[in-house]
């Protein structure tokens, strides 16, 4: 049994809202497969649950008329990776969640909850950093929309105040339209495993030369990052081996791995070099570019 | 804390009085669902998988009052009149069960795979795929992957014949 000692499961995102502020202890609980598996493993930290669980509202995947695509937060893995809508417009998402855990993980596990437990190594995080989504938030001041670059504040925390329900992604037009992307998750194992580090890009081309580059790295930093130094490097270069590697060389600047069990800061830096070349490359030619 | 919740299970109705701490596999357990193993209790070896209205989840870390209004079904469910369902079958004419713990959820799996699947081509490595939330210890997964085909070729077989 799950040691939960108060649990309210909220009929709608503002009951949600409301049970959360008045319990300053109260946690979310989602999916599951991250809070459950804390509690199992003895956390206090979530004794305390408000489910949102069943809440539809949140599962909603859509198009609006000016071309900005919604995604839910409680949408899960599986669902966002058959959504058409997803793979039309924005497919960098669903190929970094069919990188997550297993089948049965997928088919529970919210991509809110992979934004908002502000894991490092969240498979979504990358894809959405360089798609520049913005999450629409509910709290007890009202609705926000903040970007979810700058979301991530440092392992485990991120841009929440106690009250507040991430209640949908959403990816604006010009930030996908005209960009090819691509993610590239780096693991012992391809299933069942957390990223070693995992590379997201997203490009857009102005004839042979790089118009805007966006690469983001999970597990490269104390939270997941964009590359500013890398992206600079890249702007209006040509698309060349050249340019790959001056790309590649730079990014150290941008990131900060450490040594773990999973893997010595040595092989991560030649992990965040080798797939900076791999994963850009592919974003440059899905967006239409030939070497 | 005790919550009521109303679900399907195996074709049955149940209205049952659930301890909010409690995971669907406990309740299922309870029940004398005990085709539904606990192997590693955080959602890794998927030896509790079940169905949940036809999608594969873990059960061991899925709140037994999310089962309220849902469908459930086990491997107690799956074989009728005497008749052990096709996946079932395989699994048996395959050779793919050794000690059996993982089985019950890994055919659950394959179960909605083989639902999902029916009409399309699909490799070996897209069983593998599929299967990657159960784990299995004995057979080294040639042997359940093999099931799994003779499935899908089964059913191909019927559409055929139905056309």
């Amino acid at each position: 049994m799950f040691a939960i000692e108060r649990y309210n499961k909220a009929q709608n995102v503002k009951e949600a809202v409301n049970l959360l502020a008045a319990d300053p202890d109260a946690k979310i609980i989602a999916g599951g497969t991250d809070v459950l598996i804390r509690l199992h493993g003895g956390s206090k930290e979530y004794r305390n649950l408000v489910d949102i669980n069943g809440l539809a509202e949140l599962k909603e995947i859509s198009e609006e008329a000016g071309g900005a695509v919604r995604i839910g937060s409680m949408a899960t893995f599986s669902e966002i990776m058959d959504s058409d809508i997803v793979n039309r417009c924005v497919p960098v998402i669903a190929e970094a969640v069919s990188t997550v855990g297993g089948p049965q993980l997928r088919n529970t596990a919210t991509m809110g909850g992979n934004i908002c437990n502000g894991a490092v190594s969240a498979d979504s995080a990358g894809a959405l950093l360089v798609l520049q989504a913005d999450l629409e938030i509910q709290g007890i001041g009202g609705e926000r929309e903040v970007p979810v670059v700058g979301f991530h504040q440092g392992p485990g925390r991120v841009s929440l105040k106690q009250g507040d329900v991430l209640t949908a992604f959403r990816i604006k037009p010009e930030n996908y339209k005209g960009f090819g992307a691509s993610y590239y998750k780096y693991a012992m194992r391809d299933a069942m495993d957390i990223a070693t580090i995992g590379c997201a890009a997203a490009a857009r081309l102005d004839g042979d030369k790089i118009d805007e580059l966006r690469l983001a790295f999970t597990v490269a930093a104390p939270k997941p990052i964009r590359c500013e130094h890398a992206e600079k490097t890249a702007a209006g270069k040509p698309l060349s081996e050249k340019t790959l590697e001056a790309i590649s060389d730079i990014v150290q600047k941008d990131v900060k791995p450490r040594s773990s069990w999973r893997a010595a800061q040595e092989f991560r830096l030649h992990l965040i070099r080798t797939l900076t070349q791999r994963v850009v490359r592919q974003a440059i030619e899905r967006a239409g570019g030939k070497f | 804390m005790q919550k009521e919740i109303t679900c399907t299970i195996n074709e049955k109705q149940y209205v049952l009085s659930v301890d909010v701490r409690k995971s669907l596999l406990d309740i299922l357990r309870d029940l004398g669902i005990t085709s539904v193993k606990e192997g590693c209790g955080v959602g890794e070896c998927g030896a509790c998988t079940v169905l949940i209205d036809e999608i594969p989840a873990d059960s061991c870390i899925t709140l037994a009052v999310w089962a309220d209004g849902k469908t459930i079904r086990t491997v107690e469910g799956e074989s009728a009149n005497g008749q052990l369902s096709k996946v079932q079958q395989a699994y048996i004419d395959a050779g793919a069960v050794q000690c059996g713990f993982c089985t019950p959820g890994m055919i659950m799996t394959t179960t909605a795979f083989v639902e999902k699947h029916k009409d399309c081509k699909v490799s070996r490595e897209d069983i593998r795929k599929g299967h990657a939330g159960n784990l299995c210890r004995c057979t080294g997964y040639e042997t359940i992957i093999s099931a799994v085909e003779m499935c899908l070729k089964d059913s191909d077989n019927n559409d055929s014949g139905k056309n």
